[in-house]
């Protein structure tokens, strides 16, 4: 028996049409569970769909930083036994050009919708005892920053906090809750932003292990929160960034 | 005494902007300019540039040409 194995867990991705998100849906789906997934683009997420692993998956098209969609999508939802939530934006720009829109989007995707969801699959029980709850970070907030990225930094870290305080209102039902933090992650976020290829080429020689990491290194520490084996975990940030933040 | 002078005054210890000023040769220069300058064209123009174009400019001329055939396109 796999203590890996994520056999008769029922598990929300949020963010499933690519990056982090298609390969968490992928990677739990070949571990063995019955994955719903959800996500803004519908033939990306159609796409990672179609890649899952088995039968019996779900797809449902919402955009969760509209309250109504949120709520048909939770409405939609069996019981869970796991809840990833991963959806997230990132737009380089220095703070002092920044609007307060800018400001609000940000904060509203990357930390107020996950905090929404979240009150809402408890509010509705969706979310079985013993289940775990995960949310993905960034080392940028929590353990650094960079030029540019003061305000995505402040909605990253708002989950760190977030997930302290909710694990302990959980933990009688032992219901697990906890964050990763990934360095910098090879997908297509940093496409037509600020930043050029060139600065990122450069930016990868910063990390001790010599490279970004791969969307699947995110979605194995997914497993392994969710799986049976991390029982006794709750209220942790676990830090996967190739070596970044020591130095 | 002017106050405005005297800042005028103070900021000619720095670098002095002109039209055929390289930009990218001035010592304050950095990875963060670069992005400021990027965020303020796209904010008060309306043109988004991406870093490779703006590489290719050396002056604040070139520049300002660039982002000038661009704008309302």
């Amino acid at each position: 028996m796999n203590p890996f194995s994520l056999n008769t867990k029922t598990i929300l991705v949020t963010g499933a049409s690519s990056g982090i998100g298609r390969a968490i849906s992928i990677v739990c789906s070949q571990m063995g569970a019955n994955v719903i997934i959800t996500g803004r683009d519908q033939f990306k997420l159609n796409q990672t769909f179609e890649m899952l692993d088995g039968i019996g998956h779900k797809q449902v098209l919402a955009d969760l930083t509209n309250l109504s969609e949120m709520t048909e999508l939770i409405v939609s939802l069996p019981n869970l036994d796991g809840f990833v939530s991963n959806a997230g934006i990132i737009k380089p720009i220095v703070l002092q050009y920044n609007d307060a829109e800018d400001i609000n989007n940000l904060m509203q995707i990357n930390a107020i919708v996950p905090m929404n969801l979240t009150r809402l699959l408890l509010q509705n029980k969706k979310i079985n005892k013993g289940a775990s709850l995960i949310f993905i970070s960034s080392i940028n907030g929590y353990n650094c920053s960079s030029i540019g990225s003061s305000i995505y930094a402040a909605s990253k870290a708002a989950l760190n906090g977030f997930i302290k305080g909710v694990s302990l209102e959980l933990a009688p039902r032992s219901i697990r809750v906890n964050c990763i933090n990934p360095g910098m992650i090879e997908t297509d976020i940093f496409n037509e932003s600020t930043i050029s290829r060139e600065e990122l080429e450069k930016d990868k020689l910063k990390y001790p292990l010599k490279r970004y990491g791969k969307p699947e290194e995110i979605a194995y520490s997914v497993v392994y929160l969710l799986s049976d084996t991390t029982r006794w975990i709750t209220g942790s940030n676990l830090l996967i960034d190739g070596g970044y933040t020591l130095q | 005494m002017d106050i405005g002078e005297f800042i005028k005054n103070f900021a000619t210890q720095f670098s002095v902007f002109v039209d055929n000023t390289h930009f990218r040769d001035l010592d304050e220069w950095s990875s963060l300019n670069a992005m400021a300058i990027l965020n303020m064209i796209s904010k008060k123009y309306a043109v988004v540039l991406k870093p490779e174009e703006m590489k290719e400019t050396n002056s604040i001329q070139e520049l300002f040409n660039l982002v000038n055939s661009k704008k309302g396109k």
